[in-house]
């Protein structure tokens, strides 16, 4: 087990050289010069410009900026400045990261409660009305698109009926963050509670389901215990992914109720060509990825004690 | 009256995405006093966008941060809404012959740390930022004075062989003197802008944290700027100027999106708007009542030419005429009513309104629609090579529908094929115009940096000028406009640059299409809400309801 940790955690290794690499050299190879942008239609001199190239050390050729990069990132926790606030891009990653983090793990639990809740019920009712009422509500949620979702929810509960503002004011309150939280998580939920389904009706028909019925057992423990455990491991394995996902993909969710996120930092950052920017946010990323997906793997073990590591 | 405006330029930023830059001028005041009860001490909020850099005065060029600085920085001069020159924080600004002027300061006047404003603070200040080691990006506002290059050499990795300009020189504390390289008749006009702010003593101890946290003399003082979140001014209470704020403060709140902010403004979140989204603009005035905004500012849209491309220059330079067709061919009123839904006046010009020296037929026939006379033009020009023309916009601005417009105006007066050629956005935009890629038209446009016709002849069609992307190169018309910048009087000058507009339909550097303006609104919280030549609120006038 811990040779498994430790081989896990040295593979993240290459894997964080890779991507920050490959988001470098993509953010590199887009057209337009983000000290040129900073002056606009007026433009300015060549020599205020070289002078910022040369400030942010643009005028060295990429391998030498990915280099300085990564070391003052590895030796110094430096992850540079913006080019055009100046800012230390930490303090930028770590104002945008605590929203968006609260925002996905808020919507991580509405999708396991409810979720999993709608999987058990249609699970266990397979074939029945609920079964069926629930298919149909999580296939209207799948198909319908982020922003439409959000439309709705703030025309209804913001516009309609005024239970909510319609948008996340800078304080950020749990309260407010109700609506894009359940706005975010409900493709996910929708999913979780396809999966849990399907595998709970499977299940159900497995031989030490019957056994455990055999003996004799309370319903509760079969279904609590015996069937739940085996059951989850595929509705594990996506929500691990999915906490990853949350996080990257609560770009649409925050412009909709104008969250100060990750979602905004990013596209923001590719628009005006902050590529360091974009390269420590998609590592804090990946880190959180590497990290939900270790956690899946080691919860397996928990879960289903016929899995060993090695 | 507040003070003078940043150049802005609004990236890729919903509808206006034009670039450009803007001074401030002064509303009439009062015509909606006495409304209801006023608390002096009352807090309002405006819808804005994070800086997107520093707060510095000479580097501030964008409208997210000129908002700020109007509110922190007073200049020496402002203007009223007809273009003419107010006293701020001097009190006479004087020159006999354009070239030598003499500034004498309102004594007692006092930046927000209680320090003095001198004139020292602002000869320091305009040596700091003219200094290419400090690399502001407005320092070419200085190039008038004399020893500029010294200062600031043009070439890369040039170092200054100067400490500080040579054309100023402190008289005494209140007084100093300003000596340009050559006669300006208009600028007086210019040291409204921004750029020409004091800075106090504490600034030069450590800049970048005086960005941060900036302490002006202008009618508010900074309280707190939370990144992406909001930034705070409060009143300034030993404020000596005549635009001291008649409320206690404003809160810069900052949203993502204009629908957003609308939304908010509805449900009484925020209380000014600077610009309503392409979305509501239908439904805003309905919503709002007479709290809906409606009025023309000082900026333009065009079609700028890319006289490099080889379609305009080989196998010979293209004939003006052909360009005047082109122009001709649009139908301005019909799309600006339809497609940019009455938020655009159809343009008569090159120099927008609201500025000295504005006439209400600048450009003659040629923004008429007269799809028979466009044929015609075009035909005794040669025609179009390839009969072919495209039109670069950047494609995050929401410039598309109107391009496609113009377009299909253009191809059914004269059959010319035209197709818009979208870059995805502003920064690929400007990277196509700077490595002169454009293939025949881009879209352009400005805002006014000071309200005279020279800063929307001269800054834009002058060889070499900033704003002059296409290329557009006349020695005739750089020599008319040399005159008129070395105009005896400011009169002079102006009229002089209003005969070298009349002039431009025989060069068509650009096809004018329509003028800017602000479509906005308020909330119920506030009154006497206006906006000034550069479409953006007058912080110190809004008054707060009880």
């Amino acid at each position: 087990m811990g040779r498994y940790v430790a081989r896990r955690l040295l593979q993240m290794i290459p894997v964080f050289f890779g991507t920050t690499l490959l988001i470098f050299l993509m953010v590199y190879s887009l057209p337009g010069d983000p000290v040129a942008g900073l002056f606009g239609d007026k433009g300015t001199d060549p020599a205020t410009l070289a002078a910022l190239r040369h400030q942010h050390g643009l005028d060295l050729p990429w391998w030498h900026q990915y280099y300085n990069y990564i070391t003052g990132i590895l030796f110094h926790f430096d992850f540079g400045s913006q080019i055009r606030s100046g800012r230390d891009i930490i303090d930028v990653i770590g104002s945008a990261f605590p929203v968006t983090l609260r925002l996905a793990l808020f919507a991580f639990v509405i999708e396991i409660v409810l979720g999993l809740t709608l999987g058990i019920v249609a699970g266990l009712k397979a074939g029945k009305l609920v079964d069926n009422l629930i298919l149909i509500l999580t296939l209207l949620i799948i198909s319908m698109p982020v922003f439409v979702l959000g439309f709705i929810v703030k025309s209804v509960f913001a516009f309609q009926l005024g239970w909510i503002d319609p948008n996340v004011s800078t304080k950020e309150t749990w309260g407010e963050l109700i609506a894009p939280a359940v706005v975010l998580g409900s493709l996910s939920l929708a999913y979780v509670a396809r999966l849990t389904r399907t595998s709970m009706a499977e299940n159900l028909r497995a031989d030490y389901v019957r056994t455990a019925v055999a003996k004799g057992l309370p319903k509760r423990r079969v279904i609590g215990v015996h069937l739940m455990r085996n059951s989850m491991i595929p509705v594990v394995t996506f929500l691990g992914t999915d906490i990853g996902a949350l996080m990257g993909g609560a770009v649409i969710t925050e412009g909709i109720f104008n969250v100060k996120g990750v979602g905004g930092l990013i596209y923001e950052s590719v628009i005006r060509r902050e590529g360091l920017t974009v390269v420590g946010v998609v590592t804090v990323l990946v880190v959180v990825y590497l990290i939900a997906s270790l956690l899946v793997d080691l919860l397996y073990a928990v879960m289903d004690p016929r899995i060993r590591y090695a | 009256m507040r003070g003078a405006k940043s150049a802005k330029w609004v990236a890729g930023a919903i509808v206006v995405a034009l670039a450009a830059t803007a001074c401030g001028g002064g509303a009439d005041k009062g015509d909606n006093a006495g409304k209801g009860d006023v608390d002096p001490n009352g807090i309002y909020s405006v819808e804005v966008g994070e800086p997107e850099k520093l707060l510095h005065p000479a580097d501030t060029m964008e409208s997210n941060g000129s908002i700020v600085m109007s509110g922190l920085f007073s200049q020496l001069v402002d203007y009223d809404a007809d273009g003419k020159l107010v006293m701020v924080n001097a009190e006479s600004v004087e020159s006999k012959d354009s070239k030598l002027w003499t500034v004498k300061l309102k004594p007692g006047w006092t930046f927000h740390d209680g320090t003095k404003v001198t004139a020292e603070s602002y000869v320091k200040a305009w040596n700091w930022a003219a200094n290419i080691n400090n690399k502001q990006g407005n320092a070419s506002w200085y190039a008038d004075i004399k020893g500029f290059e010294a200062l600031h050499p043009e070439a890369e990795g040039a170092k200054p062989t100067a400490e500080a300009l040579e054309g100023l020189k402190v008289v005494d504390e209140n007084t100093f003197t300003i000596e340009l390289a050559n006669a300006v008749p208009y600028f007086g006009y210019k040291l409204g802008y921004e750029v020409f702010s004091p800075l106090p003593e504490s600034f030069y101890k450590d800049p970048a944290a005086a960005g941060e946290k900036p302490v002006g003399n202008g009618p508010y003082k900074f309280k707190s700027w939370e990144h992406k979140k909001q930034i705070e001014l409060t009143r300034f209470d030993d404020y000596k100027g005549a635009d001291k704020a008649k409320n206690g403060g404003v809160i810069l709140k900052n949203y993502s999106t204009l629908e957003t902010a609308y939304e908010d403004l509805k449900s009484g979140n925020v209380d000014v708007l600077r610009q309503i989204g392409p979305k509501d603009l239908p439904v805003y005035r309905g919503d709002l009542g007479d709290r809906a905004v409606d009025q023309p500012y000082s900026a333009i849209q065009t079609l700028a030419v890319a006289f490099y491309a080889d379609q305009w220059k080989t196998p010979k330079p293209v004939n003006p005429k052909v360009i005047q067709g082109l122009s001709m061919a649009i139908d301005r009123a019909t799309i600006t009513k339809t497609v940019l839904q009455g938020t655009r006046d159809p343009a008569t010009g090159w120099v927008a309104k609201g500025v000295l020296g504005y006439t209400a037929d600048g450009s003659g026939d040629v923004a008429k629609f007269d799809p028979a006379k466009a044929k015609a033009l075009i035909a005794e020009g040669g025609g179009v090579p390839n009969n072919e023309i495209t039109i670069q916009f950047n494609s995050d601005g929401g410039h598309k529908e109107w391009v496609e417009a113009v377009c299909g105006s253009i191809t059914s007066a004269t059959g010319v094929k035209c197709t818009g050629d979208a870059k995805p956005d502003f920064q690929a935009d400007l990277q196509a115009r700077k490595s002169k890629q454009v293939k025949s038209f881009y879209r352009s446009g400005w805002v006014l940096d000071y309200p005279v016709n020279a800063n929307f002849i001269s800054d834009l069609f002058r060889t070499g000028a900033g704003g002059n992307q296409g290329g557009f190169t006349s020695p005739e018309l750089d020599a008319k406009i040399a005159a008129a910048d070395t105009a005896p009087s400011l009169d002079e000058s102006v009229k002089a640059y209003q005969a070298i507009e009349k002039d431009l339909v025989n060069y068509m550097p650009s096809i004018p299409l329509w003028y800017y303006k602000v479509n906005a609104g308020f909330s119920e919280k506030v009154q006497n809400v206006k906006y000034a030549q550069d479409g953006d609120p007058i912080l110190d006038l809004v008054e707060v309801k009880k």
